[in-house]
C-alpha cells in the first residue's frame, strides 16, 4: 500500500493533567493544503508540533515521505514554520531575517543566497521593504515575511500555526487568498491550524476537525459542512439547529429552514411557531424563533429582501418549513450525551 | 520511546551543560552552608555536641544581650528606613514638587558606598570631633544611635526605591471615582493609596530589618561597647578563632533573612494584582500645602545625604581635620600597610572579574532555565537554587565559604586566599537579583524564537549569541552593573575571605579607620564613589543610547515588566 506524504500514527500525548492527544491519526498528502480545526485546548497546535518535532509524543510515530522521524530534532525535518506571533527577529532587516538562515546553507554561494533571498521577497511581494526592521511593517506585511522566511530554505512541507489570528479582520481575508495563491503555486504540503472556521472552509483541501483531543472528522471543506458526522462538527462549523424526536438527534442549517405564512396542510415539513427576534446581518438576517410543538429554540436565515418583503414582525405566527432534504441525523450515543448535559 | 529518552540523555548538549552549572551551583552554594551548619552542631574537637553550642552562647550573659541589641537596632532601622523610604517615594511619585530627577539620584548615594562608609561620615558629623559636635550638640554617636542612623541611611534607598515603583503604578480611575463620591484627600490616602501598596510595605519592613540584622560594616565602625551579632561572628571567628562559636552566630543571622525571603515569596507581586491593563495614569492635582510639606521632607533628606559625601571631601581634601583645614591631596597617598592604593585596584578586577563571570553564569542559567531545551528537573532544580541566595547574608556565605574551602582536603582549597574566593563569594552573594533581571528580560522575548532558528537548521548557539543576546542587551548591562556595582562596595562577604595577599578596598577604609587614619579612609571612599559613579554614568549613556535605538522601532512593553524591574533595583 503506498503511504501519504506525511503520516502520524497512533499518537498519545499527555500533559500533567490532561490528554492534549488520545490516538490520532492523520494522512496527508503531497501538495495538499491540511486545515487542522478546532477549539482552543482540543490539541490542534500541541499535534502540529509534534509534526514539527517541537513536543515529543509519548506514543505513536511521525512518518515523513515513508521515513519515521519520531526521534529526529526540528532541525533534520525539513520543514517552514509560521506562527501566530510572527516571531520575526526585531533587531535585523528583513533581508537579514532571511538572509540568517540562507547563511546556514553553506553549498549555496553568496550570490544563490541574495537571489534567493530576492526571489522570496518578490514572492509576498515585500522586495521594496527589504532594509525596513519587523517594527516598521503592518502586522499583514510582518506576516508575509514570516512566510517568506519559512519558504526561504526551500521546505519539504509548510507548517502554519494560527498565522493570521493575530490580524485584523481585512488583512485576514486577504492574507487568506494569497497564502493560498502561493501554496498552490510552490505546490507545497502544508499544514494549516486554525480555530476560524471560515480560513480552514475557504483554504483548506481537507479539513481535521479536533475536539477533545481527538479527530471527530476527516473530509473536503463541502463534506464537512454538508455532512458534519457529528453534531460537534456540526456546531462548530457554522450554525446547526438541533432538537431530538423519540430519541434521535437532528439537526437542521438555518439556511435550509424556510419561513412562510401558509402551510400546505398535508405536508409534514411545516411547523408552527412564534418569531421571536429578527436580526439584521446585512445580506442575510437571521430569524429566531420558537415550535409550537415541542417548545423547542430555532433559528433560520433568510435573504435579507426576502425577509424585508416578508414583513415579519416579532411574536409573530409563521410556519417553518424544514425540508427532509436538509435535515441530518446523529447517532444516538449523542444524543445521550445531549440528555445528560 | 526508551531508546528515545537514552539517546537525548546522552546527546543533548544543553543538558549536560545545564547539569554542569547546576553540579557548579551546587559545590558553591549548598556545600559552604552544610559546612557552616555542621560546624555549628560540632565541638571544637569536632565531636557532635547536638545543641550544645547553642545552649552555651545563650548562657553567655554578654552574648546574648548582642541579639536584644540586635533586635533594638534593625527593628527601629526598619521602621525609620521604611517610614523615609515612603514619604520619599510618595513626594516623587505623588506631588507636584520640581527637580525629581535630582532628588532620585540623590536618594541612590548610600547604595554607592560601603556602609562603613556611612559609618565614617557620622564620626565625621557627629563624633569626638565632629562638625555638629563641635557646634555644641553632642548625641553621643557611638552605640545604639550611630548604628541606628547608620542603618537607616543604608536601608533607606532600598525602601525608596521598592515604595517609588509601588507608588508609580496608580490607577487613575480610583481616585476620580472617589472624587466623584466627594471622599476627602484623607479618605483616599487610607483607602486607596495605602491598600495599593500594603505588600510592599510589608516587604521594606522585612527588608530593612534584614539589612540592618546582618550589616556588619556600620557596627565596626560605629558600635563601641555596643556588640550585635554581625560583630559577634566576627570577634568569634577573627579574634578568638572560635570557629563554631561563629557558626552558630552565623546560623542566627539566617533567621529573619529566611524569613524575610519567605515574606517576599508569598507577597511578590501581589501588589501588582491589583493592577489593571485598563489603569489609566493618575494626573496630579495642585496642592500648594501638599507640595510644600514634600518639599520640606524631600530637600531635608537630600541635605543629609549631601552632607555624608560633603563631608568626604573635606576629610580627604584636609591636611589633619579640624585642626588644619588646609587643602592637600597627601591624603591620597595611601599607607601601605592598611592596604594602600593596591586595594583599590584589588577591588576593581575583583568587581571586573566578579560582573564578567557572573553575568556570564547568570544569564545562561537563566537562558536554560526559562528557554533551554533540557529537562524539567534541571529546570525546576536551577529554579530552587536560583532563588536561596536570597535569603543568605553576606557574612552567613563568608564563613560558610572558610569553612569548605580551607578544608585541606579540598581540591578547591587553591583558591583560598586568591581573588577567585572573593568573586565566587560575591557571586552566589549577588546571584538572586541578576537571576530575576534576566529570567524576565528573557520571558518577554518571543518564545517561538528558537523554534523558528530550529527550522531554518541554525544552530542552538548561534541563536542564543545572535538573537537572544542582542535582544537581552539592556538586561544584560543591568546585570552587569549590579554585580560590579555590589563587589565594590560589599563587606561582610569578603571580611572573613580576603588575604593580606590581596585586600579589597572597603576592607581597607575598616583598616584605615581603626588605624586612625581616617582622611586616608575618606580619600579611598571618595574613590569608590567615583569609580560607582563613572560606571554607573557609562551605563547610564548606554542604556539611553539603546532607547533612542527603540524610538526609532517601537516596542509594545507591559505595564506588569517595568513592576518587576523596579523590584529588581530596590533589591540592591
Amino acid at each position: 500500500m503506498k503511504m501519504a506524504f506525511l503520516s502520524v500514527k497512533n499518537i498519545v500525548k499527555k500533559f500533567e493533567t490532561q490528554t492534549a492527544l488520545n490516538n490520532v491519526n492523520v494522512e496527508i498528502e503531497k501538495g495538499e493544503l491540511v486545515s487542522i480545526l478546532g477549539p482552543s485546548g482540543c490539541g490542534k497546535t500541541t499535534l502540529l508540533r509534534i509534526i514539527a518535532g517541537l513536543e515529543t509524543p509519548d506514543m505513536g510515530q511521525v512518518f515523513i515521505d515513508g521515513k519515521d522521524c519520531t526521534p529526529l530534532p526540528p532541525s533534520k525535518r525539513n520543514f517552514g514554520i509560521v506562527f501566530q506571533s510572527y516571531a520575526l527577529f526585531p533587531h535585523m532587516t528583513v533581508e537579514q531575517n532571511l538572509m540568517f538562515g540562507l547563511n546556514q546553507q553553506k553549498q549555496l554561494r553568496k550570490d544563490e543566497r541574495k537571489e534567493r533571498t530576492r526571489e522570496m521577497l518578490e514572492m509576498v511581494d515585500l522586495y521594496d521593504h527589504r532594509k525596513k526592521y519587523p517594527s516598521q511593517l503592518s502586522g499583514g506585511q510582518q506576516q508575509r515575511i514570516a512566510l517568506a522566511r519559512a519558504l526561504s530554505l526551500k521546505p519539504a512541507f509548510l507548517l502554519l500555526d494560527e498565522p493570521l489570528s493575530a490580524l485584523d479582520a481585512k488583512v485576514r481575508i486577504k492574507l487568506r487568498a494569497e497564502i493560498r495563491r502561493i501554496q498552490k503555486k510552490l505546490g507545497i504540503t502544508t499544514i494549516l491550524v486554525t480555530h476560524d472556521q471560515e480560513e480552514a472552509l475557504t483554504m483548506a483541501d481537507k479539513i481535521v476537525v479536533m475536539n477533545n483531543a481527538v479527530i471527530e472528522q476527516v473530509g473536503t471543506p463541502k463534506e464537512i459542512y454538508n455532512m458534519p458526522k457529528t453534531a460537534f462538527t456540526a456546531n462548530f462549523i457554522g450554525t446547526m439547529n438541533l432538537y431530538q424526536q423519540d430519541r434521535i438527534l437532528w439537526g437542521v442549517r438555518p439556511e435550509a429552514i424556510g419561513i412562510t405564512r401558509t402551510a400546505r396542510a398535508s405536508d409534514q415539513a411545516y411547523h408552527k411557531g412564534m418569531v421571536e427576534e429578527i436580526e439584521f446581518r446585512g445580506a442575510l438576517t437571521r430569524v429566531y424563533g420558537r415550535l409550537k410543538e415541542n417548545q423547542e429554540v430555532i433559528c433560520a436565515d433568510m435573504d435579507s429582501r426576502q425577509a424585508e418583503n416578508l414583513l415579519l414582525k416579532e411574536k409573530e405566527e409563521v410556519f417553518f418549513y424544514i425540508p427532509q432534504s436538509g435535515t441530518i441525523c446523529y447517532p444516538s450515543r449523542e444524543a445521550a450525551e445531549r440528555n445528560t448535559a | 520511546m526508551k531508546k528515545i529518552s537514552v539517546q537525548k540523555l546522552h546527546g543533548n548538549p544543553a543538558d549536560i551543560l545545564m547539569l554542569c552549572m547546576t553540579l557548579a551551583f551546587v559545590v558553591v552554594l549548598l556545600c559552604p552552608l552544610a559546612a557552616l551548619f555542621s560546624k555549628a552542631f560540632l565541638t571544637a574537637s569536632g565531636e557532635f555536641a547536638g545543641l550544645e553550642n547553642y545552649i552555651r552562647y545563650f548562657s553567655t550573659p554578654a552574648l546574648s544581650v548582642s541579639i536584644q541589641n540586635t533586635m533594638v537596632v534593625s527593628c527601629g532601622s526598619a521602621v525609620l528606613g521604611t517610614l523615609l523610604g515612603f514619604l520619599y517615594a510618595y513626594g516623587l511619585t505623588r506631588t507636584g514638587i520640581k527637580g525629581k530627577t535630582f532628588f532620585r539620584y540623590v536618594a541612590m548615594i548610600p547604595l554607592f558606598l560601603p556602609t562603613v562608609v556611612h559609618g565614617l561620615s557620622l564620626v565625621y558629623l557627629f563624633g569626638k570631633q565632629g562638625i555638629i559636635t563641635g557646634l555644641g550638640w553632642d548625641i553621643g554617636l557611638y552605640g545604639k544611635t550611630g548604628i541606628l542612623l547608620s542603618e537607616v541611611i543604608y536601608t533607606f534607598p532600598q525602601s525608596f526605591l521598592m515604595f517609588s515603583i509601588a507608588l508609580n503604578y496608580a490607577d487613575g480611575r480610583l481616585y476620580e471615582a472617589a472624587d466623584s463620591m466627594g471622599c476627602s484627600s484623607l479618605k483616599k490616602f487610607t483607602h486607596i493609596t495605602l491598600p495599593s501598596v500594603r505588600y510592599t510595605l510589608i516587604n521594606s519592613l522585612f527588608v530593612c530589618f534584614t539589612l540592618a540584622f546582618t550589616d556588619f560594616g556600620a557596627p565596626k565602625v560605629l558600635g563601641g561597647n555596643y556588640n550585635v551579632l554581625a560583630t559577634d561572628i566576627y570577634k568569634q571567628v577573627a579574634g578568638q578563632f572560635n570557629m563554631n562559636m561563629g557558626a552558630v552566630v552565623g546560623t542566627l543571622l539566617l533567621i529573619p533573612a529566611v524569613i524575610s525571603f519567605g515574606v517576599d515569596r508569598v507577597t511578590s507581586g501581589k501588589d501588582k494584582e491589583g493592577i489593571s491593563s485598563k489603569a489609566q495614569t493618575l494626573k496630579i492635582k495642585k496642592g500648594r500645602v501638599r507640595d510644600g510639606f514634600f518639599y520640606l521632607i524631600c530637600i531635608a533628606i537630600t541635605l543629609c545625604l549631601l552632607s555624608l559625601v560633603g563631608v568626604l571631601f573635606v576629610g580627604a581634601f584636609t591636611k589633619y581635620y579640624p585642626y588644619d583645614m588646609s587643602f592637600t591631596l597627601e591624603n591620597f597617598r595611601f599607607n601601605p600597610s592598611t592596604g594602600g592604593i593596591q586595594s583599590y585596584l584589588n577591588s576593581i578586577e575583583m568587581s571586573f572579574l566578579t560582573a564578567v563571570l557572573g553575568t556570564l553564569f547568570t544569564f545562561l542559567y537563566a537562558y536554560f532555565i526559562e528557554r533551554g531545551k533540557c529537562r524539567g528537573i534541571f529546570k525546576n532544580t536551577g529554579k530552587i537554587l536560583s532563588s536561596l541566595p536570597l535569603a543568605l547574608p553576606g557574612m552567613v556565605i563568608g564563613l560558610g565559604f572558610i569553612f569548605f574551602f580551607n578544608q585541606k582536603n579540598n581540591p578547591l582549597h587553591v583558591i583560598y586566599g586568591t581573588v577567585m574566593i572573593l568573586v565566587l563569594a560575591n557571586m552566589v552573594h549577588f546571584y538572586s537579583v541578576p537571576f530575576v533581571t534576566a529570567s524576565s528580560a528573557l520571558k518577554k522575548l518571543d518564545k517561538e524564537y528558537e523554534n523558528v532558528a530550529d527550522s531554518l537548521k541554525i544552530p542552538g548557539w548561534k541563536t542564543f549569541c545572535k538573537v537572544v543576546v542582542p535582544l537581552s542587551l539592556s538586561a544584560v548591562l543591568e546585570i552587569f552593573m549590579y554585580y560590579f556595582m555590589n563587589s565594590m562596595v560589599t563587606v561582610s562577604a569578603v571580611v572573613f575571605l580576603y588575604s593580606a595577599r590581596f585586600k579589597v578596598a572597603s576592607i581597607a577604609i575598616t583598616h584605615m579607620e581603626e588605624a586612625g587614619d581616617i582622611a586616608q579612609a575618606a580619600a579611598m571612599s571618595l574613590l569608590i564613589l567615583l569609580i560607582n559613579v563613572v560606571a554607573r554614568g557609562i551605563y547610564e549613556i548606554c542604556r539611553r543610547q539603546r532607547s533612542r535605538e527603540r524610538r526609532t522601532c517601537p516596542q509594545k512593553e507591559k505595564a506588569g515588566i517595568h513592576f518587576l524591574k523596579g523590584r529588581v533595583q530596590s533589591t540592591m
